[in-house]
């Protein structure tokens, strides 16, 4: 399990190569990146992302942890920036490598659905209008009844 | 106890931390010392389901009692992802 909080951006690829390379008994490997997303209306200048360090990371490790429990996972990568980001720039990744790639795909949508609203960051978006912070959405509360 | 705030909690408030010397038994005893010092702290403590609490980096909730606990923090619910 590797968990990492940074400011600076990360090389998926090199991530994503490096990740349970040589381990011969994973069959699968999903990843996910999270992409800052420019708004239709009103053009996106920067996405702040503020978070809780100390915490940020205790959290991180709880839900990779219960993921690792609930399904056989070879292994898990969270990777999760802070600071200020730009329209096309990646803020995260997660990946989950198991033998089979039910529990690959499982645990990813699983460390996704917790990340968003157990994990402590808050997203800051500025544009020309000005800057507002982004409110939870009540489907990504409910999105963690279904686990 | 060292109290922190974020996001938009630290923007109404003004500062991401303070040390407060309280004897509030629990967190929304605590909330309602905070509120009752100036307007600033009464806005961003206004609607408490609008917020989450963390007892020593652990999520809590406004119930929990605060004996033993060294950092308390105030923010709005998370967005990660």
């Amino acid at each position: 399990m590797r968990i990492v909080v940074q400011k600076a951006p990360f090389d998926f690829g090199a991530e994503a190569g490096a990740f349970a390379a040589g381990r011969t008994d994973m069959g699968a490997v999903v990843t996910f990146t999270g992409v800052v997303r420019d708004l239709p209306d009103d053009p996106l200048k920067v996405m702040e992302i503020e978070h809780y360090p100390g915490m940020t990371e205790r959290a991180l490790e709880k839900i990779a942890t219960e993921a690792s429990e609930r399904w056989n996972l070879g292994d898990v990568l969270v990777i999760h920036r802070f600071g200020p980001m730009t329209p096309g720039e990646q803020i995260m990744m997660v990946a989950t490598a198991a033998p089979h790639r039910v529990d690959a795909f499982a645990a990813a949508e699983f460390l996704m659905d917790y990340l968003k609203s157990r994990a402590p960051f808050w997203k800051k978006e500025i544009t020309g209008d000005g800057a507002d912070w982004v409110a939870a959405k009540d489907e990504d509360e409910a999105a963690l009844d279904r686990w | 106890m060292q109290v922190l705030y974020f996001a938009w909690v630290r923007e109404r408030i003004g500062l991401p931390r303070e040390e407060i010397d309280s004897s509030a038994a629990t967190v929304r005893e605590l909330v309602s010392e905070l509120a009752a010092r100036e307007d600033r702290y009464a806005m961003a403590f206004s609607d408490l389901s609008a917020l989450r609490v963390a007892l020593d980096q652990d999520l809590a909730d406004f119930d929990a009692p605060l004996a033993g606990v060294r950092e308390v923090a105030f923010f709005p619910p998370m967005t990660g992802g």
